[in-house]
């Protein structure tokens, strides 16, 4: 193992791309030649945030997409992005995997190097910067959206941070849910929420909103109880990231689906 | 041709080890030990801020002795390289002997090749899964590697200090015994220390995936129990 050293001028600090560009791996440069249009890459599609009485719920449906057909079936588009944070992403899978990839080893590099962890907003900020460097591969068709949720634990609040493809930086005060099926998971969500929601009451919610995605967008992918395929669920709250039991998110499908049948629902 | 300013090469080494020695003989001592749950890293630091040990992957730590800007400077380079290495490969593939493979050339060259040594001493330390796997890697200020066995004494009087740690160390004992027999080594006869008196951090063995954790507040008092030399409560009034 090489140890790095740098002069002064040029130490890149606690910035992990920074890092990586000195050592001349520069993650965000479209390579060489890069076409610009010609073939489809996998896509990654709904993604949703709410908040709630103790922080934030996050949910990403498992479907990844290559034009018409289905790349995969159980994809997972969220994860935790350190201990009090979570990151999910719509939009190309390859470089929105990497994006996820980089952004943790980010604010794991930032914690051990200065030997705390970056407050909230500057994790979003953060993010908001590193997808602004791929404006270039958005440029070429490449687009990633992420969505950026946490628990403050300055503020005691779950937080929620929106982004468009030029590294713009939202905050979203009570939910909101990107991609392809994000405008039904949005309106679903709309129609639901309360303020102070309980923790069971906002993952129903967030299940029911994909739910409402995959049934009018073709790239959302919906529970499938024959492979035993559920969305990724996570909690955000002072005790960190907690992703949701698979068995409990199952649980929350079938109580939707019970209640809709009974209701008679065919919409 | 005139000798004046001549130094034999073995004369200019000789002159950078004294040199280095003493700069690291003045500061304070810390120890690394493993025991039953992980690997204990214990210092003799005053500061709160300033830390001497440090997490540099998810099973590797690192302790630092001697100038705090070069070695910290080290911590630094050495989370840099395991970092880029972890994302170029995998996580697995970051290890603590190749990490102190790195740290033994950098400061070794610095020993060689420039005027001033780096006075520091460094403990890469890696928890495995089972004790025996348990790794400690003590670099000298000339580069020097040792792979140590169970203990590593770094900084001050690391001779007295080591043999007196020799002779109480016992690789069964849990997490409490660990730590009081290592401050009672730190501390050395006719001397305590008390909480604010150290730093501690462990490497702890188990399923997840970052190991290292700082000691430190209530924890830490709890976990050294009450001093070895109690007062002896005084007489009431009848």
């Amino acid at each position: 193992m090489t140890i790095p050293r740098f002069p002064l001028g040029q130490d890149p600090g606690p910035s992990f791309t920074g890092l990586l560009r000195q050592v001349g791996r520069d993650p965000f440069t479209a390579p060489a030649g890069a076409p610009q249009q010609g073939f489809v890459d996998r896509h990654a599609t709904t993604i949703v945030a709410v908040t709630y009485a103790d922080g934030v719920v996050m949910a990403a449906d498992r479907r990844a997409t290559a034009g018409s057909s289905i790349a995969q079936r159980d994809v997972r588009k969220l994860h935790a992005a350190d201990r009090h944070s979570g990151i999910a992403i719509a939009g190309s899978a390859g470089f929105g995997l990497e994006l996820i990839r980089l952004f943790q080893l980010q604010l794991e590099h930032y914690e051990k190097s200065e030997g705390v962890a970056l407050s909230l907003e500057g994790k979003a900020n953060q993010l908001a910067g590193m997808v602004r460097q791929h404006l270039g591969l958005a440029m070429q068709g490449f687009v990633v959206v992420p969505l950026f949720a946490g628990f403050d634990v300055r503020r005691r609040a779950g937080r929620i941070f929106t982004y468009d493809p030029t590294g713009g930086r939202y905050e979203e005060t009570e939910f909101h849910a990107d991609g392809s099926g994000g405008r039904d998971a949005r309106t679903t969500v709309k129609l639901g929420w309360t303020p102070g929601m309980t923790r069971e009451e906002t993952i129903e919610l967030a299940v029911q909103a994909l739910y409402e995605a995959a049934d009018e967008d073709s790239a959302t992918g919906g529970p499938d109880a024959v492979r035993g395929i559920y969305p990724t669920v996570a909690t955000i709250t002072a005790d960190g990231f907690t992703p949701v039991e698979e068995a409990e998110v199952a649980e929350r499908f079938a109580s939707l689906i019970n209640r809709m049948t009974e209701r008679g629902a065919r919409r | 041709m005139s000798m004046f300013g001549y130094v034999s090469p073995e004369q200019a080494q000789k002159d950078k080890a004294d040199f280095a020695r003493k700069g690291i003989a003045r500061g304070r001592s810390l120890i690394g030990m493993s025991y039953t749950g992980g690997v204990l890293l214990c210092a003799e630091n005053k500061s709160r801020n300033l830390h001497k040990l440090g997490e540099i992957y998810d099973h590797i730590g690192f302790a630092g002795v001697g100038k705090y800007n070069e070695f910290d400077q080290l911590r630094q380079a050495g989370i840099r390289s395991a970092d880029v290495k972890g994302y170029s490969y995998s996580r697995e593939d970051v290890d603590a002997r190749s990490l102190a493979n790195g740290y033994a050339q950098l400061v070794g060259q610095v020993f060689t090749h420039e005027m001033k040594p780096l006075e520091v001493e460094l403990l890469v330390a890696e928890v495995g899964v089972e004790q025996a796997e348990d790794q400690l890697f003590h670099i000298l200020y000339d580069g020097t590697v040792m792979d140590e066995q169970g203990t590593s004494v770094l900084g001050g009087d690391a001779d007295a200090l080591a043999e007196r740690l020799d002779s109480t160390y016992d690789d069964g004992a849990d997490l409490s015994n660990a730590l009081r027999t290592a401050v009672a080594a730190l501390a050395g006869p006719g001397r305590t220390l008390g909480a604010g008196d150290l730093e501690v951090a462990l490497l702890e063995r188990g399923e997840q995936r970052r190991c290292f954790r700082r000691i430190r507040d209530q924890e830490l008092i709890d976990l050294l129990g009450p001093p070895a030399l109690a007062e002896p409560a005084p007489a009431t009034a009848e």
